[in-house]
């Protein structure tokens, strides 16, 4: 298989992240969707280092888990933070930093 | 040559469906399990860019442990039904799906016409060794162990975050019902 069909199936998914990023209200979902885009940019990185074949995209990949990882971890929390607050679980209703 | 064909077709289009069922589904918990087909479909992708080491780590670590955060996330703060609202969500909700196709139509044009020659091949000739975990190490801890370490103090430091964030605040605020938590 060519390397350009694993881009643009990247390209796909990431779209796919970036709409439901836009669409959705539930913050829980809105976290998923991020992570779908992480995951295509994940493709992208190891489909560009089979096509050099030097294996550092594939240490970025690895990088890249990590800082998913992270941003879950702390995404998982401040949800929870506000059920606990009985706030709204809802990303339309929580606009208190509009200015 | 033609397995493997087959084998990115179903994968890739395992992945698209993964990645449609988590952004269309309506509740929270099966967005969830569609995340987890979605990474098990692009392990297989990276098995077939013979990542190995990384196709397993996403195996484990993500759709494994990453995973069954989300689900004890959801299972306590309750997946609400949660429609695809378009009518109630504004401006943005609506031209949602307008942006995200003119960003994949503007990726797919930079991809197609980019002058990347190497794109249209299979890829470089690989070394005997590539992807597997003992280059992957060697990588780690020689040419990338600034960063390595780096993401190690990130771990620590988003650990410390989460159990801040969630710990019980006594004394600041009382929350209305202190015994419940």
């Amino acid at each position: 298989m060519d390397v350009s069909w694993f881009v643009v199936l990247s390209a796909f998914i990431f779209c796919i992240g970036a709409g439901g990023v836009m669409t959705r209200r539930n913050p829980l979902v809105v976290l998923l969707c991020l992570e779908l885009m992480l995951n295509a940019g994940n493709l992208a990185l190891i489909a560009f280092d089979r096509m050099h074949g030097l294996g550092d995209g594939q240490v970025f990949a690895l990088f890249v888990m990590v800082i998913a990882a992270c941003e879950v971890v702390v995404g998982l929390g401040i949800i929870v933070a506000l059920y606990r607050r009985r706030l709204p679980i809802d990303v339309d209703d929580l606009s208190e930093l509009k200015g | 040559m033609l397995f493997e064909q087959i084998l990115f077709f179903v994968a890739g289009i395992g992945a698209l469906a993964g990645a449609l069922g988590v952004v269309m589904l309506r509740n929270p918990f099966y967005s969830v399990l569609s995340l987890v087909a979605h990474l098990l479909a692009l392990a297989v992708l990276f098995l077939l860019l013979q990542a190995q080491f990384v196709a397993a780590a996403q195996v484990v670590v993500y759709a494994g442990a990453v995973m069954v955060l989300y689900v004890f996330v959801v299972a306590y703060v309750g997946g609400s039904d949660d429609p695809l609202a378009r009518d109630q969500s504004g401006v943005i909700g609506q031209l949602g799906p307008v942006f995200a196709g003119a960003l994949l139509i503007e990726l797919t044009i930079a991809v197609l016409a980019s002058s990347l020659g190497a794109l249209d091949t299979r890829g470089a000739d690989l070394e005997p060794g590539y992807g597997t975990p003992a280059e992957i190490g060697e990588l780690l801890l020689q040419r990338f162990l600034l960063p390595f370490e780096a993401a190690s103090f990130l771990l620590l430091s988003a650990a410390v975050g989460a159990v801040v964030l969630a710990r019980k605040r006594r004394g600041l605020e009382p929350l209305e019902d202190e015994g419940a938590g």
